[in-house]
């Protein structure tokens, strides 16, 4: 009985092979625990910490797949350390556990996901609609709940940054970090441009400055997601085709002369871009009815002290292009 | 704004991937069956025979490859009243490119095309086979964009195909009647339909673009009808295409004479 129960081994033990290291470099190493039922990799994880390497670090926070802290790369699949199950894991073999690949390391299981917030600053916020005379008597904005659909399926997004990390944009080409934004950011730019209130035209920016175009739609962002967020076919494609829009379809640019449709052009809704800080996505103050941003903007607790370099970005002159 | 700094050393081992499943076999089955369509299409484009199946056996069965056969080396009963003259190679090679073109440029055959072929990735967290990288920004992956295009015309082809699939209702020297090849003529145009109502573009077109549902309850409708089908468009995709090539192969032997295609008059 005791086998059925920890599944996944002969012996009642799991073995990790965890990466250890830093800047200067690092190496699997292995460490052999005492299997129990019903464990996620993250709990196996804590018992390492507890029992064999207290200097192991790693980040976590609510343990529930809902704060984005615990990414990792699980035998090679970018998921949540905290949702994943030891018992879906390839019984009595060996579990790989290495930090995600995309980002610079920190240490250990930890890695510096700055550049995620660099490119959420260079997203245009939410310029909203002015208020009808109803609405500023109401004293709020009113829309309709379907208007609003397709933007709250990308709330849900934890940032988790798996997204960002399995993208083989930047994943396998760091060249296009300096002009990619990536499935997150696409999602939030889909967010907004999908908002009943924004004003914005963000199709330019997208195209031209964010990397919409380097997106050859292979869709892993949409596998790795935690939160079943089908960010390919729902934000990226749309995204596209919106591109197309206003920039390969002169059927529809004829359609928008004709009805006098125009909309803030790039360099106006760029112009909106924050310079600096987590404002860059939050919608003015005055605004109600409009969702804030996540509050874990910053990531979960990191378990073991480090110290993290400093948040230093020395350059952008790197090719926009490959 | 805050620049990007490049570099920083990345944790993990310097190796391609981490996985130990297989995730090899995905693209190589991409691989084998699209290989096989191309293969068996462009035999059956440039044979330029057995693509009809007229009077002489009682049915009225174009094969999906040559329809609508526009050209005048179309076999007689095959072709419209007003023919192309100037073109004389296999009347296949005129109307291909469009269909072709649609399924080329479709936001799913890219994934699976991108990965299992380019090898960009060739699987989730697996490293591409490429020292660069621009994506879709340049020639000629540029004309991706063209897609929506490649949709209109897909939407002529699915009407003919349609029209098609009703006349092979008609059986010459029978009246009407209902063959397996009436079947098959109806099952291919049936896909073909969904496959492209399911189309990105389409879902786009259709209602997907609009700015406030709540001003456009009619794209509203259309978006919501076709959402459902666009989540299963890889397995239209798939389905439609595996279809259309057992439609040119049936309407193929049954015009060879290798087989006979069953079925009663009414």
């Amino acid at each position: 009985m005791a086998e059925e129960i920890v599944r996944g081994t002969q012996s009642g033990e799991v073995t990790l092979r965890i990466w250890r290291g830093d800047q200067d470099g690092g190496a699997f190493e292995e460490y052999v625990m005492p299997a129990q039922e019903g464990e996620v990799v993250l709990d196996v994880i804590h018992r390492v910490q507890a029992t064999s390497a207290p200097d192991l670090a790693c980040r976590w926070n609510c343990k529930a797949g809902k704060c984005g802290s615990c990414s990792a790369e699980i035998n090679g699949r970018p998921s949540l350390m905290c949702m994943t199950r030891m018992d879906t894991l390839p019984p009595g073999e060996t579990v790989t556990v290495a930090p995600m690949r995309s980002f610079p390391i920190i240490r250990d299981l930890v890695t510096d996901v700055s550049f995620n917030y660099e490119m959420a600053k260079r997203i245009p916020p939410l310029l909203p609609r002015s208020r009808t005379e109803d609405e500023e008597a109401a004293g709020g904005y009113r829309m309709a709940q379907m208007d609003v659909d397709r933007s709250q399926e990308f709330r849900k997004c934890i940032e988790c940054y798996l997204c960002q990390n399995v993208c083989h944009v930047t994943r396998d080409h760091e060249e296009n970090k300096t002009a990619y934004a990536g499935p997150r950011y696409f999602i939030r730019s889909a967010e907004l441009e999908m908002h009943p209130l924004d004003t914005n035209d963000r199709r330019q920016l997208l195209q031209e400055e964010q990397g919409l175009g380097k997106c050859n739609i292979t869709k892993c962002c949409t596998e790795v997601c935690p939160e079943h967020i089908k960010i390919t076919d729902n934000a990226i494609i749309p995204l596209k085709e919106r591109v197309v829009d206003a920039k390969y379809d002169p059927v529809a640019w004829l359609g928008r002369k004709i009805l006098n449709r125009t909309k803030r052009t790039a360099a106006e809704a760029a112009v909106s871009a924050p310079a600096q800080g987590p404002a860059a996505v939050r919608p003015s103050e005055e605004v109600r009815g409009v969702p804030l941003p996540h509050p874990h903007d910053t990531g979960g607790a990191v378990a073991a002290a480090v110290a993290a370099p400093p948040a230093t970005f020395p350059g952008d002159d790197a090719p926009p292009d490959a | 704004m805050t620049p990007v700094v490049l570099g920083g050393a990345r944790g993990g081992p310097d190796v391609p991937t981490l996985r130990t499943d297989r995730y090899w076999v995905q693209p190589l089955v991409t691989v084998a069956v699209l290989t096989s369509f191309v293969a068996y299409a462009s035999w059956a484009a440039f044979v330029n025979k057995d693509y009809y199946v007229g009077a002489s056996v009682n049915r009225d069965l174009i094969s999906p490859f040559y329809s609508p056969c526009l050209t005048a080396s179309c076999v007689p009963g095959s072709h419209p009243s007003t023919v192309i003259t100037w073109w004389t190679i296999s009347p296949a090679l005129l109307i291909l490119i469009f269909p072709l073109g649609f399924r080329m440029t479709c936001y799913y055959y890219r994934k699976a095309y991108y990965r299992s072929f380019w090898l960009a990735p060739p699987a989730c967290a697996v490293a591409d086979a490429h020292g660069s990288y621009s994506g879709e920004t340049r020639f000629p992956l540029l004309l991706q964009n063209v897609h929506r295009y490649f949709f209109y015309f897909g939407l002529v082809f699915n009407v003919i195909l349609t029209v098609d699939a009703v006349v092979a209702f008609r059986q010459p020297g029978h009246g009407l009647g209902f063959s397996v090849g009436t079947a098959v003529l109806l099952v291919n145009a049936t896909l073909l339909w969904l496959y492209s109502l399911s189309c990105h573009a389409c879902r786009h077109l259709c209602g997907g673009g609009a700015k406030l549902f709540s001003q456009a309850p009619i794209r509203h409708r259309l978006w919501k009808a076709f959402s459902p089908l666009n989540g299963k468009h890889m397995l239209f995709a798939w389905m439609s295409l595996t279809f259309v090539a057992f439609t040119d192969l049936y309407v193929r032997l049954v015009a060879s004479g290798t087989i006979h295609d069953y079925g009663f008059h009414f």
